[in-house]
């Protein structure tokens, strides 16, 4: 079953085309992967089926509900982590999930029996009282992630999740993304590592606002005669108008 | 509305986590309302004055001891010459020159009328009226007692003279002070209505977390009531608080009801609020918002009738007060306080409050956009 349906998704800026014609359906419970690089339309796409945007034109449904008319309903069954930091700094570990918990209506007693779950599996039992700005970014990427996940959302939607972070952290955060698979969360992805590709389902390049290929990532590597990912995404790259420094 | 206490218990956090807040509650209103009431006064007192007393009789001694002796001027100094007065005033060591002609004492016996001059340093205007009204009130009591002496020695009746004696209704010592307390109560409310939760919400903006909420299904009026009523509370206890200090520092009377002061306080705090609100949804920078929302006090406090009455502004600034919310409270809380007045006095200005409140608040809402 398609969980995210979009047709001809067109965004403007003035007269800046950020998403030019793009069509492509995610699959229930697959890591869906958008590569690209900076500029490319990785995060406008990703805003716009988050609701935070809205399109110019085109036929996107996600969670089986219109952007169009069904925003705040499309909002209940997603989670979001964005390249911004987005936890609050001056709340503790737990009072972040309990506050994004709360936000999305569950119970309190769930939520404390869920927190303590939580708190055991990413080990932060002993930071739970901390504030976000003094626990290492690392944690705190992780913290995100879990918590966009707390309320069991059927889609969740990762903007360059790994941003800054270790290699090791790195590692730690897709084995935490093919968790949240197995309970049957659906992963939208953006990212500028190629080496992160490789984890996805399906990837989608994107050169200058367009879909310039969609594969599992081994069918494109064949299709291109490419080694890894990496000189996939070149090749396809080198055509691009807008650069890196755009 | 399990939503709803969510988010309050964040902003409450929030707020009282914030190191500046404490300070800002308890340091702000014993600030203004300790030196601002007592500086921004509009009574003169210590006048400075030079004379040239030209004449040097038992009558300009009279008269220019008369003056010193008030509580309103000093005299700094007798000069001889006019041109010595003058330099003084040009070089603003003095406020005003009183010059005295020779044959002040004969003129005043033979012809029962005499010139004084008077030349005030009008830099000011509203120093140089009053200057000229105190020694106007001097001069005329000191001719009144002249003319007892003076009829009583030509053996005359008693010349007619008519005397006002003015009665000073709910404010009889004329004491500014009280005026001024009951106006600077108001800047402290609206700055933490205007202010603190229109910086709030910007700040959500600028650190990005604005937009982790709008992903979310919590309401627009959900987010923005959070933002609101933290807020209102403070500013409710912030005018309790100038209260107490007035009624300790000031003697502030207060004549009318407690219970209706702070309902419409209330009604107040929610039009500065939504505007501090509304302003946020315009602006995506602190920066940007504080400069708007400080023109926007700035003008409101000047035309709010905190220094001069709004009746005595031209007719049209008198119609832009209409959307001055300042000038509707500044006028009820004088009146609750000084005058004691009831519900039925100030209902055009609560209503007014009202209806302002629910506008403002629904463009504030409606303005908040969760999609761009």
């Amino acid at each position: 079953m398609d969980i995210i349906r979009v047709k001809d998704l067109v965004k403007k800026f003035g007269s800046f085309v950020a998403n030019d014609h793009l069509t492509f359906h995610v699959e229930e419970g697959e890591i869906f992967g958008f590569l690209g690089a900076n500029g490319a339309g990785k995060t406008t796409v990703m805003r716009i089926l988050c609701g935070l945007s809205a399109p110019t034109s085109g036929e996107i449904m996600v969670a089986g509900y219109n952007v169009y008319k069904e925003r705040e309903k499309i909002k209940q069954n997603i989670g979001y982590m964005s390249q911004k930091f987005s936890l609050y700094e001056d709340l503790t570990v737990s009072e972040n999930i309990r506050l994004y918990a709360g936000i999305y209506g569950m119970r309190k007693k769930e939520i404390l029996n869920r927190e303590d779950e939580l708190l055991e599996r990413l080990k932060m039992e002993e930071i739970k009282n901390k504030f976000i700005r003094d626990i290492p970014l690392g944690w705190r990427q992780k913290l995100a992630f879990s918590v966009a996940i707390f309320h069991q959302p059927r889609i969740v939607f990762l903007d360059e999740p790994t941003g800054g972070v270790d290699p090791i952290t790195r590692r730690q955060f897709w084995e935490m993304i093919h968790e949240a698979t197995k309970e049957g969360i659906t992963v939208f992805v953006t990212t500028h590592y190629m080496d992160e590709a490789e984890y996805c389902d399906r990837v989608t390049i994107m050169v200058d606002g367009r879909i310039a290929d969609l594969d599992t990532p081994r069918k494109l590597k064949e299709k291109y005669n490419a080694k890894n990912m990496n000189e996939v995404f070149l090749k396809l790259a080198r055509k691009a108008k807008n650069g890196d420094d755009k | 509305m399990r939503v709803l206490l969510t988010l309050l218990r964040k902003e409450i956090k929030q707020i009282f986590r914030n190191r500046m807040m404490l300070p800002m509650i308890f340091v702000m209103p014993i600030v203004q309302l300790t030196v601002l009431v007592y500086t921004a006064n509009l009574e003169m007192s210590n006048i400075e004055v030079v004379v040239v007393d030209q004449d040097l009789s038992q009558y300009s001694r009279g008269l220019v001891s008369k003056l010193d002796g008030s509580p309103f001027f000093v005299v700094k100094g007798s000069v001889a010459s006019y041109e010595q007065a003058e330099a003084l005033l040009l070089s603003d060591d003095v406020d005003a020159i009183v010059q005295i002609y020779s044959g002040f004492e004969q003129n005043l016996i033979n012809e029962k009328e005499a010139d004084v001059q008077l030349i005030i340093n009008a830099i000011n205007a509203t120093e140089g009226s009053l200057i000229n009204v105190y020694s106007n009130m001097i001069i005329r009591d000191y001719s009144n007692n002249l003319r007892t002496e003076l009829s009583g020695f030509a053996g005359q009746g008693m010349a007619l003279n008519i005397e006002i004696i003015p009665s000073y209704w709910y404010n009889p010592l004329l004491d500014y002070k009280i005026y001024m307390f009951a106006g600077i109560l108001v800047i402290l409310v609206t700055m933490i209505g205007m202010f603190l939760s229109a910086l709030n919400l910007v700040s959500e903006k600028e650190l990005g977390t604005a937009e982790q909420i709008n992903v979310t299904p919590v309401k627009k009026y959900q987010f923005l009531l959070a933002k609101l009523l933290p807020f209102l509370m403070i500013g409710l206890f912030e005018l309790a608080f100038g209260l107490l200090i007035g009624v300790f520092l000031v003697d502030l009377p207060i004549r009318g009801s407690l219970l209706l002061l702070f309902s419409v306080a209330f009604v107040y705090l929610l039009v500065t609020l939504g505007l501090g609100l509304f302003l946020s949804t315009i602006s995506s920078t602190q920066q940007q918002m504080m400069l708007v929302a400080f023109f926007i006090w700035v003008t409101f406090i000047l035309m709010s009738g905190i220094f001069t009455p709004t009746e005595s502004m031209p007719v049209w600034a008198q119609k832009i007060n209409f959307i001055n919310p300042l000038s509707y409270f500044m006028r009820v809380i004088r009146m609750i306080l000084l005058k004691g007045s009831g519900f039925q006095d100030i209902a055009r200005d609560f209503y007014g409050l009202l209806i302002y409140s629910v506008l403002i608040l629904s463009l504030a809402i409606g303005n908040y956009r969760k999609t761009t």
